[in-house]
Order: structure tokens, then C-alpha cells, then sequence
């Protein structure tokens, strides 16, 4: 085990962990001010991939694709907001739940009916595909270097917005005491159609930088949908900040599970065991992680003060 | 006394071959989910065999039941009970997937009904677990990697890192290139599958490279091989890791890899019992209606699940009837079909013993990206759970 794959891995990581952030930052903002649950934020997620791979191959470009598929999901998640979300915004939380499992259900069997039941592949521009050597034995795949670089501009981006604008301190306020926003007469539909629509793109944006790497394919938002639940449990409903360290924490320690656990389990036990265990260990990693977190502090790492 | 015998025994025969007018066949695939991709090819292959019998074995009406496994076993059990109870069926056949197809097998067999897999090859199914009454026309899992492994050895390949999905087949394919494979194997992963597969390898990847190995083997079916191929390309490792798979370059994932122009896959090499450039008279119809038809060339999924179409229309035809099981189940093992492979013949296990080819990807002259055979790697290979089987 050498200090230049602990690096990779780290930066693999880092990258799972920017990805999910993106996904879950959406999830946070609708959950912690809204108090909507949005099983179907996972959806978004699959109809930003696919809308991206189709406009690539309208274009012939990924990124002026990534440019225009952008407005185009947070057009979606306005939709979504305004004939799903907003009738079940007064139903309690299992309202919600059926609601939207039921639009995941819908938005599945509309990709298949729109793309097809094979995924698509995204073709890169030539530059895109190669790897950039950072010393001569770190090497990693361009691409990778750019989720990394999309993800930490979001997130930067995200900051800027929560903390330095007069929208971000609508979502702060929200955040903390929905009901007397209402009451300081600020409109409060808009404000949730723009966090809802924002959530959206986020998602659709994460979305689009995976389908180059792996495809844009049906049912590929309801995987990373759990996994974001879990980060922001982790870090704390409604707060950006702990949405963002918790979901860098949860990739790291998923990405170096696989990478070192069944090394790990080899100095305890015999390699058949170990190369047996160690996969389903570091697939339950991240969720012993959450039972921990619930037990010890259920309000999540850095909630959001609320009075 | 003579004459009355004769005509009961006349119309005995009318009576039952004015009940069993029609042939039922279940077939159980995966239509939805990411891997409905392979399922809906199985189910254009097997509908192409139906057109091409003209929708008769022999004298009775042939009819296909397609049922969806969900990518799971239970639901594919449930799905088996449902074609035998509810419908009926007198074959069951499909299954991709080798989970799906043990935890289906009991639903089939303890009805008394035919099981024929045209995909899964579960080394259980084809030693202790074997069953008069279960056929494969695919292969057994094992197979198909040790022609690799045997590759390897004939290439000089001293040291290999192996990747491979974690359930049954996966780990069948592993057991199977360690089988024949001379060297040494430098490390192993089992990557999370199912519905919710894992399709980032940069983990994996990563440390295959650091393992400084000869050369990766990799078994990634469906979804999964393009996701891997393409990272694969990515992390540049076409020159200092070369790539050797199973049953992740075929008809499916090609033309997504033709379109998004990963070039890095072609003169990759694999595997397989079957190939679309096979020169016999069957395989020649079967791959120029399925390109004329669906605009693609079929994959070894799709050849699988025509023979087996093809292999109880057979039997059915020439026992004329779906009452006579014994009749039947000989008639099955006497294999007496055109096979797209050419000479198809049973094991004692009711395995094929077939032959296994090296084959290389290719663009052919339309510039399609197809495969086509190298060299021949087994022939008449018998696969080595045989000696299991008390049959």
C-alpha cells in the first residue's frame, strides 16, 4: 500500500463525496425548508443524465449540452414543485412518501417510453478522455478531475448564495422558522418553487457528470437517492455545511472501504474470508455510520439552528 | 375383437391429439430495470424463432409466455410459479441470471415441468443439483472463463488482477479462470450487484494498476461492461493493462461502445461458445433475420434463447404431443435440432459439450463493431462439475 494509491483513492473519493453533495445539497434545501420528502429527487437525478446524453448527441458537444440540459431540469423540478409537491405540502410526511415514490414509479416508466430500456453511453470531447498526471506516478482521468472541479464550484457557488444573498438568507430563515417567514409576508410560494427548481438542477447536474463515466440508464437515481438520504442525515437536515462534509466524509469512507478493507481484513483473517467479507462490510460502512450518528446526535453533525 | 381394439386405439389417438392442440412456454427474462436491455433480446431472438417454425412444432400451435424477473430472485420465482400454476406451461425456459435461476429451479422441477436455461449456468445446477428434467443450451458458467484462462497461458500472461460482480456467476467465473490460468492471481474484487450494481470502478481500477499485474479479467454482463470499458479507457490502462473478459463485450454493449466511439475495446479480445460470424446454414438465417429485423447484430443471449425456442419445438414435434414426459425428455436429450452453434450435442449432465472460440472485436464491412473467431480454445469441452451429477 503505497502513499500514491492512498492519494488516488482519496481523490476517488472525494469525488464520490463531491457527487453526492450535489445530490443531497438539493435534497437538504427541499427536506429542511420546504419539509417536503422527495423520494423522487432520485428521478431528477436519471432525467438530467438522459436529457444531457440526448442534447450531447443533438449538439455534438457535452458541454454546451451540460449548459442547456441545465435550465431544462430546474424547468422539470418547477414542474414537479407545482402539480406534485405543492398540493401534499399541508399532508404529513407519509403523504409525501407515496407521492412521490409513485412520480418515481411515473418517471421510470417515462424514460423507458422516451430512451428506450438500454442506457446511453456519453460520448466526451477528445480532451475530456484522457488522464492528467499530477506527479509521475499520480495519474488520474481528466474527467474525474472535472467532477471534482464542477462539485467544489457548486458547492462554492451554493456558499456564495446561502450566505451573501438576499435569497440564501431567505432559505437560512426558512430553514429555521418557515412560519414566520410566511409571516414577514415574504412570498413564500416562489421562494419554494425556486429552491425546488434549484434542487433540481443540482440533482440533474450530478446526474450529467456521472452518464459520461458509467450511462445514463433507467432506475439510476434510486440507488444514489439512499445514499444522499443518508448524507444528509448524517450531517444535519436543512444545513448546507453539514450536507457538504458529511457527504465528503461518506465517500471517502465508502471509496476506502473498497479500496483497503479487505486488506485490512487479511492481517485478521484468511484471504477467502477476507475477499468474501470485505464487500459486504464496506457496502454496510456508510449505513453503520448513520446508526451511529442517530444514536449519539440525531439532529445530524451540523444542524441548522432553530428556535 | 381385433376390430374393437382397433377402434378404441383409434380413438384413443384422435382423442388425444384434439386436446393437446397447442404448446405453452414460459420464459422468464429481465424487461425491466437497467438490464432489460438483455432481456429484451432474448425476447426478439425467441420471437424470431417462432416466426421462423411459423409459429408450429410440428402439428401443435407454439406459444411464448414472457414473464419479468424483476433482476431478482424472488421476483423470478414468483414469476416461475406464476407460468406454472396460473398458466400452466409446459416448458419453462430464460434466465439470465444465475440467482434467479436457483432459487427459481424447485417452482419448475418439483411441478414436473421442463426446465431449459438459456443463459445461467450455475455450477450447482449442473452437478449436485442436476435434474432429468433440467437442459441448458447455454453453458456452464465455468466454461467460458477457463477457455480464457487457457488463453492466458497460450499468451504468456504471468500475472493477473480479476474483477467480478458479487453473486453466483461472478463467483463462478472467478473459480473458472483460476481453474485453467497457470499464473499467479494478484488480487481479487467483488463489486457490489444487483438492481443498485455498483458502475464506479475508480476504486477498483486504481488498484488493479498499483498491483502492477500482466493483465485484468474482468466478467461484467449487461450495464455494467460499458460502464467498465469506458473507465477502463479513461484511466489509460489499454497499454500497461491489458484487457482480457467474459461475457462483457457482445452484441449489447458494442454498439453503445460504437456510438460513444471508445475505440480502446476493438481488437479486445474474449471468450464464447457462439459467434455471429459462425458459418453453418442455421446460424447464417438466424443473424441476418435478427439484423434485418432489429438493425443490430443479435448477442450470444439472443442465439441461446433461439436454440432453446428451437430445441423444444423440436422435441415437441417429433413427439407430437406435450402428455408423453419420457417420450419428451428423450427427445430433448437426443437434441436433434438446427443449432446456430452447428453440432449441438447433451453431456451426461444435460450441459452441451461444445466447443469454445477466441474471438476479437472487429468492425465488418459496414463498419458495424462485431466480433469474429480467432482460433478455436476447447473443442467438445465438457464442463467440471459433470462427475457431480448422479444422474
Amino acid at each position: 500500500m503505497d502513499l500514491s494509491l492512498l492519494i488516488i483513492q482519496a481523490l476517488n473519493g472525494v469525488q464520490l463525496g463531491l457527487l453526492l453533495f450535489l445530490v443531497a445539497s438539493g435534497l437538504t434545501l427541499v427536506f429542511g425548508i420546504l419539509d417536503f420528502v422527495n423520494l423522487a429527487h432520485g428521478s431528477l437525478y436519471m432525467l438530467g443524465a438522459f436529457i444531457c446524453a440526448s442534447l450531447t448527441f443533438l449538439f455534438g458537444n457535452f458541454l454546451w449540452a451540460v449548459l442547456v440540459a441545465l435550465p431544462l431540469t430546474g424547468g422539470i423540478g418547477y414542474l414537479v414543485e407545482r402539480f406534485v409537491a405543492r398540493p401534499l405540502y399541508a399532508r404529513n410526511h407519509l403523504d409525501h412518501v407515496l407521492g412521490t415514490f409513485g412520480l418515481i414509479l411515473v418517471l421510470d416508466t417515462l424514460a423507458h417510453l422516451i430512451w428506450g430500456p438500454a442506457g446511453i453511453a456519453v460520448p466526451l470531447p477528445h480532451w475530456l478522455d484522457g488522464q492528467i498526471a499530477l506527479t509521475e506516478t499520480l495519474v488520474i482521468p481528466s474527467f474525474r478531475l472535472l467532477i471534482i472541479g464542477a462539485g467544489l464550484t457548486a458547492a462554492a457557488g451554493l456558499f456564495w448564495l446561502v450566505n451573501y444573498t438576499r435569497l440564501g438568507m431567505l432559505i437560512r430563515a426558512g430553514a429555521s422558522n418557515r412560519t414566520m417567514v410566511a409571516a414577514l409576508g415574504i412570498d413564500i410560494q416562489t421562494l419554494f418553487a425556486l429552491v425546488f427548481a434549484l434542487g433540481a438542477m443540482l440533482a440533474g447536474l450530478a446526474g450529467m457528470l456521472i452518464a459520461p463515466i458509467t450511462e445514463a440508464s433507467i432506475g439510476m437515481g434510486n440507488s444514489i437517492i439512499i445514499t444522499a438520504f443518508v448524507v444528509i442525515i448524517v450531517g444535519g437536515i436543512g444545513s448546507m455545511k453539514g450536507a457538504f462534509i458529511a457527504a465528503i466524509l461518506i465517500g471517502l469512507i465508502d471509496t476506502m472501504g473498497r479500496s483497503f478493507l479487505d486488506d485490512i481484513f487479511k492481517l485478521a483473517m484468511s484471504p477467502e474470508a477476507a475477499e468474501t467479507s470485505a464487500p459486504a462490510v464496506s457496502a454496510m460502512l456508510i449505513y453503520i455510520i448513520m446508526a451511529l450518528v442517530l444514536a449519539l446526535r440525531p439532529q445530524g453533525l451540523f444542524p441548522p439552528r432553530t428556535r | 375383437m381385433k376390430k374393437l381394439l382397433t377402434l378404441t386405439l383409434a380413438a384413443g389417438l384422435m382423442s388425444t391429439a384434439a386436446w393437446a392442440e397447442s404448446v405453452k412456454i414460459g420464459f422468464v427474462t429481465t424487461l425491466t430495470t437497467g438490464a432489460a436491455i438483455i432481456g429484451t433480446d432474448m425476447q426478439n431472438a425467441a420471437n424470431l424463432a417462432v416466426e421462423h417454425l411459423g409459429g408450429k412444432a410440428g402439428n401443435l400451435d407454439l406459444e411464448v409466455i414472457f414473464a419479468d424477473d424483476g433482476f431478482a430472485p424472488e421476483t423470478g420465482k414468483q414469476a416461475t410459479d406464476k407460468l406454472v400454476k396460473q398458466d400452466d406451461v409446459d416448458f419453462v425456459t430464460g434466465y439470465i441470471w444465475s440467482h434467479v435461476l436457483l432459487a427459481s429451479r424447485k417452482s419448475a422441477l418439483d411441478a414436473g415441468k421442463f426446465l431449459i436455461s438459456a443463459n445461467a449456468g450455475p455450477s450447482q445446477i449442473a452437478g449436485k443439483l442436476c435434474d432429468e428434467n433440467f437442459f441448458s443450451t447455454s453453458w456452464q458458467n465455468d466454461q467460458t472463463p477457463m477457455a480464457m484462462g487457457e488463453v492466458l497461458n497460450r499468451q504468456g500472461v504471468k500475472s493477473l488482477y480479476v474483477m467480478a460482480p458479487n453473486y453466483a456467476a461472478g463467483k463462478d467465473m472467478v473459480a473458472g479462470v483460476e481453474r485453467t490460468f497457470k499464473g499467479e492471481i494478484v488480487g481479487r474484487d467483488l463489486t457490489k450487484w444487483g438492481a443498485d450494481a455498483q458502475l464506479d470502478f475508480s476504486a477498483e481500477l486504481a488498484k488493479a494498476k498499483a498491483s502492477g499485474a500482466d493483465g485484468i479479467f474482468v466478467f461484467y454482463p449487461g450495464a455494467a461492461g460499458g460502464a467498465f470499458i469506458k473507465q477502463y479507457d479513461q484511466a489509460g490502462l489499454k497499454d500497461t493493462l491489458p484487457l482480457y473478459s467474459v461475457f462483457t463485450v457482445d452484441g449489447l454493449s458494442l454498439p453503445k461502445l460504437q456510438a460513444a466511439n471508445f475505440q480502446a475495446v476493438l481488437g479486445s479480445r474474449t471468450t464464447q461458445e457462439w459467434d455471429p460470424s459462425l458459418d453453418n446454414a442455421a446460424n447464417k438465417r438466424f443473424v441476418a433475420d435478427f439484423k434485418a429485423k432489429h438493425g443490430t447484430y443479435p448477442s450470444f443471449y439472443a442465439a441461446q434463447s433461439y436454440d432453446a425456442i428451437m430445441l423444444i419445438a423440436s422435441a415437441v414435434a417429433k413427439v407430437g404431443n406435450t402428455e408423453d414426459k419420457d417420450a419428451l425428455r428423450a427427445a430433448l436429450k437426443a437434441a436433434e435440432f438446427e443449432s446456430v452453434r452447428g453440432d449441438f450435442k447433451f453431456g451426461t449432465n444435460n450441459m452441451p459439450v461444445q466447443n469454445f472460440y477466441l474471438r476479437e472485436v472487429v468492425a465488418d464491412a459496414d463498419g458495424t463493431w462485431t466480433t469474429k473467431v480467432v482460433e478455436t480454445v476447447f473443442e467438445d469441452h465438457i464442463d467440471s462439475y459433470a462427475a457431480e451429477c448422479k444422474m
